[in-house]
C-alpha cells in the first residue's frame, strides 16, 4: 500500500512540521501556488511503519550476497559515508570562493592524481556525474580531437558485440555510426574482422577490458596497434576496472581515453539510479578537450578550472562541481586502501570469481568459456538444462531469491544463451561463497526433480513473479487520487 | 523445436523473407528469434518510403530481455508496415510467420532473395546457436 493510500484528510503530524512559516512576501503573486500540494496526511507512527516496512523488503548488499555480474555490488565501508558527511563538507555551498574551501579542493585534487596513477592516464576530469555521462564525455573528446585536426571523414565507432548497450548508444549520441565487431569462440575480439573494419572512416573503438564475457582481452596491444594505425582512438569503458585495479593500467594497454564508475569501483552504494560519478582520464593528445570543472594546484593553493582556463574543453558537464559527495567517498576509500590495498581489491575480486567458477563447474554447471580463467566475473550457461528440463535461466534466478541470494545478471551478454553472469566481488567471505554454491546445487537438483518449484519461484518474497511486459509497457509511476 | 517454414527464405541474423504475388517482399523475425528474445515489449517499425540496403538496420524489436536490431534481408523501398505489431507486440511471439510480420519492401534487386538461406540451412544456423 502506498503512503498516499493511507492518507486521511486532516490527519497531522505537527511534531515534524516546520516551526516557522516561510516569508514569501518577496515572491511575485503569479509564481505562488494557490492550491495545496498533494501530500499524504498521516501520523508520525504511520510514516515510520511505512518506511521501516519498505526498508525491510529491500534486497540489498547490506542484507544479502549480491553477485550481479557487471555491476560490482561490493560492500561500501561505512567510514567512507560518515567521513563524506562531515558537516564541513555537507554545509559548504558549491559557489563558495575557492579560498574558503581549500580542504575540499585538496581532497579533489588528490583524488584526480590517484585516479591518474591507478589508470596510467596523463590527466583526469571528475566533472561527469555518472558512468553514461563519462562515456559521453569520452567519445565527445574523440570527436573534438578529430575535428581539431580537420579530420571530418571519421564517421564510425567500432564496438565489439559483447559490449554494454551503453557503448553503441553513446557513439550514436555523439553523432557516429556504430560498426559491430564479432567475438571469436574464445571470447576475444575477432582480430581479422577488426582489421577489415578499420579505415579512414574509423574514429575509434570502445572496449571493456576485461570484457563483459568475464575474460581478459589477451591481444589488446595488437588491437591498439590496428586501431591507432588506422588513425582511430581507443576508448576504455571502466565498467570492469575492479578486476585490474592497481594491476594493469588502461594507459599501458594503449587506451587514449577512459571513464571510471567511482560508484562501482570506489565505494558508493549503487543500483538505485544514482547519484554516481564517472570521471574521465585521457592521454596527452586529448588533454585540451577534457570537460570542466577540474581542480588545479598553483602557487601552493587549489582552485577550480573553468572554460577560461581550458578554451578547447568539450564543455561543462556539471552545473557546479560534479557530484562532490560521491567523489569524497571515492577519495576516502582510496586513502583507506592505499596502493597495496588496491592491489588486493583486484586479487580478491578475481580469486573469489575463480573459486566460485571452479566449484560450480566441478559440481555440474556448464561454463560459457571453460578454457578461460575468469577475471572478476564469469558466465554459467544453463542451455543444457533449459533444453532437457524445460526450465529457463529466469526460473533459476528467481529461485535463488528464495534461498536468500540476489540473482546474478541474467541474459547478458546476449552472445551466450541462457546465461548467468556472476560477479562475487572481493568483499565476500569464503563462507558466503560456499553458501551460494550450496544453494546453486540445491536448485540444480530441484530442476531435475521438481521443475514446477522453479517455475513458480520466488515463493518466499513479498511479491511473486512480476509481469515484466506490463511493467515495461505501462511506465505509469505517478499516483493520483481516485476520481470523486 | 522451433518452426522454420519451407516456403520462406532466411537471413543469418534471424529474419525471414517471403516473396508475395505482387513481387514485394514481406519480412519478419523467425520463431527461433522470438523464442530467444522472449516476450516482446516494443516494436519500432521503419517509415514507409525509406530506402534500405540489404543488411542495413531497419527496425528494432525490444523484449523483456533485450532490444535487438532487425536487418533488412533485401534492398529496396519500404512500402508497408504492420501496424498490428506496433500496437500488440505480442503478435510477433504468437505468430511470427503470419500476423506478426513487420514490413514489406519493393525490392530493387529481386535476385537478393535467392541468395538468402533456405529453411534447411537456417534451421542448422539456429540449432548451432542455441545448443
Amino acid at each position: 500500500m502506498l503512503i498516499f493510500e493511507q492518507s486521511q484528510t486532516g490527519r497531522r503530524n505537527p511534531g515534524q512540521a516546520p516551526h516557522h512559516k516561510a516569508d514569501c512576501s518577496d515572491i511575485p503573486a503569479q509564481f505562488l501556488r494557490s492550491d495545496r500540494p498533494l501530500l499524504p496526511e498521516v501520523s508520525e507512527m504511520q510514516a515510520v511503519r511505512h518506511y521501516t516496512r519498505l526498508s525491510q523488503k529491500n534486497f540489498s548488499i547490506d542484507t544479502h550476497f549480491y553477485p550481479l555480474g557487471s555491476c560490482t555490488m561490493k560492500y561500501n565501508p561505512r567510514a567512507c559515508n560518515s567521513l563524506a558527511m562531515l558537516p564541513e563538507f555537507l554545509a559548504r555551498h558549491p559557489a563558495a570562493p575557492d579560498d574558503t574551501g581549500q580542504g575540499l579542493l585538496a581532497c579533489m585534487y588528490e583524488l584526480q592524481e590517484m585516479l591518474k596513477d591507478v589508470t596510467g592516464m596523463r590527466a583526469v576530469s571528475m566533472a561527469p556525474m555518472a558512468g553514461a555521462q563519462g562515456e559521453f564525455a569520452g567519445v565527445a573528446m574523440i570527436r573534438a580531437y578529430h575535428n581539431s585536426r580537420n579530420d571530418h571523414a571519421r564517421t564510425e565507432i567500432l564496438v565489439p558485440d559483447a559490449a554494454h548497450g551503453t557503448n553503441p548508444a553513446t557513439a550514436v549520441m555523439c553523432g557516429y555510426k556504430v560498426r559491430e565487431i564479432p567475438t571469436n569462440d574464445q571470447g576475444d575480439v575477432d582480430l581479422d574482422a577488426l582489421r577489415s573494419a578499420v579505415g579512414p572512416q574509423t574514429a575509434g573503438i570502445m572496449l571493456t577490458n576485461p570484457s563483459t564475457l568475464g575474460v581478459f582481452e589477451r591481444r589488446i596491444m595488437e588491437i591498439a596497434k590496428v586501431v591507432h594505425q588506422a588513425g582511430g582512438l581507443l576508448y576504455y569503458d571502466g565498467a570492469n576496472l575492479n578486476a585490474i585495479l592497481g594491476k594493469v593500467k588502461p594507459g599501458d594497454m594503449g587506451f587514449d581515453v577512459i571513464h571510471m564508475n567511482l560508484h562501482k569501483t570506489f565505494s558508493t552504494p549503487h543500483g538505485g539510479g544514482g547519484p554516481g560519478a564517472g570521471p574521465v582520464g585521457v592521454n596527452e593528445r586529448l588533454i585540451p578537450f577534457l570537460p570542466v570543472p577540474m581542480v588545479a594546484r598553483d602557487n601552493g593553493g587549489y582552485r577550480w578550472l573553468t572554460e577560461q582556463d581550458c578554451p578547447q574543453t568539450m564543455g561543462r558537464l556539471a552545473a557546479s562541481n560534479g557530484n562532490v559527495g560521491i567523489l569524497l567517498r571515492a577519495y576516502i576509500y582510496a586513502r583507506l586502501l592505499g596502493r597495496d590495498g588496491m592491489h588486493r581489491v583486484a586479487e580478491f575480486a578475481t580469486l573469489n570469481a575463480n573459486y566460485l567458477m571452479a566449484q560450480l563447474q566441478k559440481n555440474g554447471f556448464d561454463l560459457a568459456y571453460p578454457q578461460r580463467r575468469a577475471t572478476h566475473e564469469f558466465i554459467v550457461t544453463l542451455k543444457r538444462q533449459a533444453r532437457a528440463l524445460g526450465i529457463t535461466t529466469m526460473d533459476f534466478a528467481k529461485r535463488l531469491l528464495d534461498y536468500g541470494f540476489h540473482a546474478p545478471t541474467t541474459y547478458f551478454p546476449l552472445l551466450v544463451p541462457e546465461c548467468l553472469l556472476i560477479e562475487p566481488t572481493e568483499t565476500e567471505t569464503k563462507e558466503e561463497l560456499d553458501a551460494f554454491i550450496v544453494a546453486m546445487l540445491k536448485i540444480l537438483a530441484e530442476a531435475n526433480t521438481d521443475a514446477a518449484l522453479l517455475k513458480g519461484a520466488p515463493h518466499k518474497l513479498p511479491v511473486r513473479r512480476l509481469d515484466d511486459v506490463r511493467a515495461a509497457r505501462e511506465l505509469d509511476l505517478v499516483w493520483r487520487p481516485a476520481a470523486g | 523445436m522451433t518452426k522454420t517454414p519451407g516456403n520462406l527464405r532466411y537471413a543469418k541474423s534471424h529474419e525471414w523473407a517471403q516473396r508475395l504475388d505482387n513481387g514485394n517482399v514481406r519480412v519478419g523475425i523467425t520463431d527461433h528469434a522470438q523464442g530467444q528474445l522472449g516476450d516482446m515489449v516494443f516494436i519500432e517499425l521503419p517509415e514507409v518510403g525509406r530506402q534500405v540496403a540489404a543488411g542495413e538496420e531497419i527496425a528494432v524489436v525490444e523484449s523483456v530481455k533485450a532490444a535487438s536490431d532487425v536487418y533488412s534481408p533485401v534492398s529496396g523501398t519500404v512500402i508497408k508496415t504492420n501496424g498490428t505489431v506496433a500496437d500488440a507486440p505480442e503478435t510477433v511471439n504468437q505468430a511470427p510467420y503470419s500476423d506478426g510480420w513487420l514490413f514489406e519492401i519493393a525490392p530493387s534487386n529481386p535476385g537478393e532473395l535467392d541468395k538468402l538461406l533456405d529453411a534447411h540451412a537456417y534451421a542448422a544456423v539456429a540449432e548451432s546457436e542455441s545448443h
